[in-house]
């Protein structure tokens, strides 16, 4: 059953999802510039981080998307669009669940770290409808990567996370975030980084299956550790 | 190419370029809306731009708005004593430059009516300046009028912050219905607002109404390139730079995207010229700035 596809014309605009802004190449180019460095200035501008991912994003994600259709888990994902926010989660039932289940850690990490699954940007510049549902789905999947590896959201935390998913998608987002992400980082942190963190999420991230292909919402009850091994993720330091 | 999607401009737009009462559809940028929602979808734009504006203006035009703004000023040459009013003033820009021309006018007054007093004796000059001191705009009186509750916050708090505070006043008002009584202003500006305006001959026949006879009125606004190279080039920057720089600045690609659409919809320099006849003003005229990226327009009333 094919998608149909969305076309609001708009004057000349060609908007292929709510939300869409065409943009030419060169306006990508200079966004991509600009998003870059305003993320480095102002470290808050989490909008910047997400615009330099749909910029750069027209190798990885294509590559994502496939990855995801060749397999079978991924390929039902990518026809039933489902997504991770506040209203199409019971946090009551995934409270519930037991200690060391999927669901119970995930809410845990969103209490601790007092973060909601709701302040994810949805894609404006992905010039392409199912690869904008691409990106939507690995930012919503970032926060349960930080529970998969037990990583806090802050600045170090987010580093080693950077760095799984770099290797796993390949988003020069991700490489750009873990390569530059380091450098507000302490000499201390950075020798636990480099010593022990970041060899274990390199090769978690190689070992691991494509994390986008696990259709999160059907495993609230799987325990943490089951999943990772199933992944291939390696348990945390 | 994507981008001469971009630049082409619909055919409907056309019709309702000159702003006037053209049935009830209207152009916002490169749509087609009607007056309500054109009047709405401005409000908003200036909402979410209001606490970058200035922030983007320096951006976008590398700084030279500052050296537009200036050059509006000292042609309208204020001499102390002058009531202006500034429309769509929001930010406070031209009201703040009338206030340090008028202060330094009035301080070179001051000046030179002392050199001409050499016959006083020392307590009778320290007393005439004491008296001068806090007078030190000559009576000069700037009303910032503005449609746009959070531009005016802004201009408020910048005035604060920069010291401003004698002849300023803040006043809500819309550029098509003003709150003030006839023959009332020695000078009535609008800097970058006009543009704005869902009835651009209402607005005019307002500026007209409000003005002292032989008051001035003066525009600063975009206007039409003629030059074919730099028209094109000038398109270029506006289309594909300038809604990058709202998106990464300002985190607000579409009001810039809106912004660029709504130069290119305004009228050029002789229709804005006929449309302020049409108002009532008298000896109009034009003066191009950087080759028509901008104007001045002024007008008297008689």
């Amino acid at each position: 059953e094919e998608e149909e596809e969305m076309e609001v014309e708009m004057e000349g605009w060609h908007q292929l999802y709510p939300g869409h802004i065409p943009t030419s190449p060169l306006q990508k180019a200079l966004l991509a510039a600009g998003s870059a460095v305003m993320a480095l200035y102002d470290p808050y501008r989490h909008d910047m981080v997400a615009v330099l991912g749909e910029t750069t994003g027209c190798l990885a994600l294509p590559n994502l998307r496939d990855k995801m259709k060749n397999h079978p888990e991924g390929y039902r994902i990518l026809r039933e669009r489902p997504r991770i926010c506040l209203s199409t989660l019971d946090m009551t039932r995934l409270q519930g669940l037991p200690d060391g289940s999927l669901g119970r850690e995930y809410v845990r990490f969103l209490e601790d770290n007092k973060v909601s699954p709701d302040t994810r940007m949805p894609p404006k510049f992905v010039d392409d409808e199912e690869l904008a549902y691409v990106i939507q789905r690995y930012r919503e999947v970032h926060d349960l990567m930080h529970t998969l590896l037990g990583m806090p959201t802050n600045m170090l935390g987010e580093v080693v996370v950077k760095w799984f998913e770099a290797i796993q998608t390949g988003l020069p987002m991700c490489v750009l975030g873990a390569a530059f992400g380091p450098v507000r980082l302490s000499t201390r942190k950075l020798q636990v980084l480099a010593t022990e963190l970041v060899p274990w999420a390199i090769r978690s991230g190689l070992n691991a299956s494509c994390v986008l292909n696990v259709y999160y919402e059907q495993r609230w009850e799987q325990s943490v550790e089951s999943l990772r091994e199933e992944l291939g993720i390696f348990p945390p330091p | 190419c994507r981008c001469r999607a971009l630049l082409s401009r619909p055919a409907g737009a056309l019709r309702a370029r000159r702003g006037l009462a053209a049935g009830p559809e209207m152009h916002f940028g490169f749509q087609t809306v009607t007056e309500e929602e054109r009047r709405e979808k401005i409000y908003q734009v200036f909402e979410n731009v209001a606490k970058k504006y200035d922030v983007m203006n320096d951006s976008m035009t590398l700084g030279i708005h500052r050296v537009w703004k200036d050059i509006l000023v000292h042609k309208m040459n204020p001499c102390p004593g002058t009531l202006l009013l500034d429309v769509a003033g929001g930010t406070g820009d031209i009201a703040f430059r009338f206030i340090n021309y008028v202060r330094s006018v009035r301080k070179r007054q001051l000046q030179r009516k002392l050199k001409h007093h050499q016959n006083l004796s020392w307590q009778e000059i320290f007393e005439s300046y004491q008296k001068d001191e806090f007078n030190s705009l000559g009576d000069s009186q700037v009303v910032v009028c503005d449609i746009n509750r959070e531009m005016l916050k802004v201009g408020k708090e910048k005035a604060q912050h920069l010291g401003y505070s004698e002849g300023l006043s803040w006043v809500l008002g819309n550029a098509e219905e003003l709150p003030f009584d006839d023959d009332k202003f020695d000078v009535y500006t609008i800097a970058f607002g006009i543009r704005n305006v869902t009835r651009i001959d209402l607005a005019l026949q307002e500026a007209y109404r409000v003005l002292k006879p032989g008051g001035r009125f003066l525009c600063l606004e975009f206007s039409h390139v003629s030059n074919p190279l730099l028209s094109r080039l000038y398109d270029l920057y506006s289309f594909q730079v300038i809604p990058v720089l709202g998106e990464v600045i300002a985190g607000d690609w579409r009001s810039y995207q809106y912004l660029v659409e709504s130069i290119r919809q305004f009228p050029p320099q002789e229709e804005l010229k006929a449309m302020i006849e049409d108002a009532g003003f008298f000896k109009v005229d034009y003066e191009n700035l950087n080759f028509g990226i901008v104007a001045i327009h002024s007008g008297f009333k008689l």
